[in-house]
């Protein structure tokens, strides 16, 4: 049933990914609003389906395509959270093909439930998967927020009138943006590393400092580190920024994907 | 009717061309004489903005070698210049110069400042006494032009000046202006307009620096601003967020250096140039910056093109109003035309009559008053009734297409040319003919 009402979110957030191509083309006001109110419906479906899944009374969250799942589901937050500060639906250029993807994958299949070992652990499994998938959430906010900037410093720089010009908002507003997703991101993506690591080692009694999932985690953490840090300490915005947030943004997909290969999340005896 | 006109626009020259043949203001004087002195030219002057400079002239033949002026002048050649010239005569020359001064040929089509600055042009030129009656004819209706063109028309009220299109571009980069500071480099009226125009729309701290520290004062004191001393431009510049640049410098003030040192205080914040010099005042290196964004005043024109189509129904009512009035205007001029050869009419009558009163006188023997003045009253009334068909022909004729030939048949009738010959000196009474009128 859960996979369902994602099917029906998946629809939804067809039309989001229809309106990120056309925005690329032309400015359009009722469009725009179209969109959103399918991505607000989205997510009511979206929401649905994560709390049957919850509700199935075990832990699945941890499988990677509900992960996915659950991953899209907070940018689509992170993406509302925005719109109702800066009433921009602009950032949706970039996260709603990025969901669409992700839920995409998730609603094409189910995976079997494999954290059966974790049920000891539900607790931290929980507040690992949720802090972990909001500091994803946000770096990948960042992520778009930086190729928004480059884009709008790129059309202010070339003089050019363009309908795109007119969609996106000013350049402060995006740098805001990408800066205040930074700022939220790290603490969640830290603490969640962290809940990660204590969760592996309770678990196997010991850390494997030479998984991939841990290695590429740490350097996708550093990057993340480095980005807050330029910024913090030396206004780094506009190319270099981008350059910065599309490395941690590529880090965390290769993270992810090493899922796929990794023991820790197959949770290997 | 012998005006003609030379020049470069927005339009038809790049920006780095009309750096070439800007004039600065303490050189328009001389540029007005040296074009009186040139050869053809009988009266001449000058209209030198950041958008244009055109040589407005009449000449003594309707074809002055003005492109020779030109390369002259500014030591440029054809292959430099002529493709970027546009030329106009007579009655496109008149019909060119209502455009420029009702602001239909402006790059922010409707806006006022273009008024001003031909007005002041005008003025310089009148001064050293480029501009005579010919030209001052001209100016005069034109002025009269744009003013009927601002009234009857929405032309100017929907006007997108330079320093609105300048907020516009400033919201883009900064989303609001709440709280910004405006640095004013170079304290022209340009930087005074757009540096309002922000405040209105948000802009708190306002700090202005000029070559001459007193102008800089006086216009800090307007805005409740503070003036800083040119010498502190480049250590307090990156305090600013938007600057407003207008110097008449030869050269860039703002070069690559400056852009990096400020970035760098600023901690890589955007600033934003607004460079209304001509020659411009932001080097191009400058501006190719990550975080500096530059607009000159050519691609502020393209900024504001968005904008000329909400503008244009307007400006084809303007445009009807410029037709109806180069129509009268030339026929004015016509009429003018022929006020010569009717005064020279009236003057050969006189003089005919008077020959022949005093051929009379003696053989009348004395003549009291009453008879004296009988006898002026009625040669006079013969005189007017002779007169009165020909004089009414060569005023109707005056606004058609045939007045030359009228006025060549009366003048060859009455032997006018020879009759003028013979009063001296000639020149005078043709000046004294156009007082007259």
């Amino acid at each position: 049933m859960s996979l369902l009402w994602l099917r029906f979110a998946l629809a939804c957030y067809f039309i989001g990914l229809v309106y990120a191509f056309v925005a690329l083309t032309r400015t359009s006001d009722l469009f725009s609003r179209i969109a959103l109110h399918a991505a607000s419906l989205g997510m009511v479906f979206h929401f649905v389906s994560l709390v049957e899944l919850f509700l199935s009374g075990q832990v699945v969250w941890a499988s990677l395509h509900n992960g996915e799942s659950l991953l899209a589901f907070f940018s689509m937050t992170f993406f509302m959270i925005i719109y109702a500060i800066y009433q921009t639906t602009s950032p949706g250029v970039v996260v709603f093909p990025i969901v669409f993807f992700l839920t995409f994958v998730a609603a094409i299949d189910q995976q079997p439930v494999l954290l059966t070992q974790y049920v000891s652990h539900k607790g931290w499994l929980v507040a690992h998967i949720i802090l972990i998938f909001t500091g994803y959430a946000a770096l990948l906010l960042s992520f778009g927020a930086s190729l928004l900037y480059l884009l709008q410093e790129g059309r202010l720089k070339a003089k050019k009138s363009s309908s795109l010009t007119s969609f996106l908002p000013a350049l402060e507003v995006i740098d805001q943006i990408g800066y205040r997703s930074l700022l939220l991101g790290f603490p969640f993506m830290t603490l969640g590393l962290l809940t990660g690591t204590i969760l592996a080692a309770s678990t196997y009694g010991r850390v494997d400092f030479l998984d991939p999932v841990f290695l590429l985690s740490l350097l996708m953490w550093a990057v993340y580190m480095l980005m807050v840090f330029t910024r913090w300490n030396s206004g780094w915005r506009g190319r270099r920024a981008a350059v910065l947030a599309s490395f941690a943004f590529f880090a965390a997909i290769v993270a992810w994907a090493a899922n796929y290969f990794s023991s820790i999340h197959r949770f290997a005896s | 009717m012998r005006f003609q006109l030379i020049g470069v626009n927005h339009k038809s020259a790049p920006l780095d061309v009309r750096e070439r043949l800007a004039i600065p203001e303490s050189r328009l004087p001389d540029t007005c004489r040296d074009l009186t002195a040139y050869p053809g030219i009988e009266e001449g002057m000058v209209i030198s903005t950041c958008n244009r400079v055109e040589i407005v002239t009449h000449t003594t033949n309707g074809s002055a070698d003005l492109r020779g002026f030109l390369h002259q002048h500014f030591h440029l050649t054809a292959d430099e210049l002529d493709a970027h010239l546009y030329e106009f005569r007579e009655k496109d020359a008149v019909r060119h110069i209502f455009r420029v001064a009702s602001s239909l040929d402006s790059m922010v089509v409707g806006e006022a400042q273009i008024l001003g600055q031909v007005k002041e042009a005008y003025a310089t030129a009148r001064a050293v006494g480029a501009v005579r009656s010919q030209l001052d004819q001209l100016f005069t209706r034109a002025f009269a032009v744009a003013k009927r063109v601002r009234s009857e028309t929405a032309v100017g009220s929907s006007s997108v000046s330079i320093a609105s299109v300048a907020v516009e571009l400033a919201k883009k980069i900064f989303g609001t202006l709440e709280g910004k500071t405006v640095f004013i480099v170079g304290a022209g009226k340009m930087s005074e307009l757009a540096a309002r125009h922000l405040i209105a729309h948000g802009c708190e701290s306002i700090f202005v620096s000029n070559r001459t520290y007193e102008r800089a004062v006086g216009l800090a004191h307007k805005f409740k601003g503070q003036a800083i001393r040119f010498d502190d431009l480049y250590e307090q510049c990156d305090r600013a967020d938007i600057v407003i640049t207008s110097t008449g410098s030869p050269q860039a003030i703002f070069r690559r250096e400056h852009g990096e040192q400020f970035l760098s205080r600023r901690k890589n914040k955007p600033m934003f140039f607004i460079d209304i010099a001509v020659p411009r005042d932001v080097s191009a290196d400058m501006a190719k910056l990550d975080g500096i964004f530059t607009y000159d005043i050519d691609d502020l024109q393209q900024a504001v093109s968005t904008h000329v189509a909400d503008r244009r129904k307007e400006a084809e009512l303007a445009e009807a109003i410029i037709t109806i009035e180069v129509e009268r205007f030339e026929a004015k001029l016509h009429t003018l035309d022929v006020v010569p050869t009717i005064v020279s009419l009236q003057d050969h009558l006189e003089t005919i009559r008077q020959a022949e009163i005093d051929r009379v006188r003696g053989r009348l023997g004395h003549m009291t008053p009453e008879q004296e003045t009988a006898l002026e009253a009625l040669t006079r009334g013969i005189i007017n009734k002779v007169m009165h068909t020909p004089i009414t022909t060569l005023k109707t004729a005056a606004k058609e297409s045939e007045a030359t030939t009228i006025v060549d048949v009366v003048r060859r009738l009455f032997n006018l040319h020879e009759k003028e010959k013979e009063a001296a000196p000639a020149p005078e009474k043709k000046n004294q003919v156009g007082t007259r009128q």
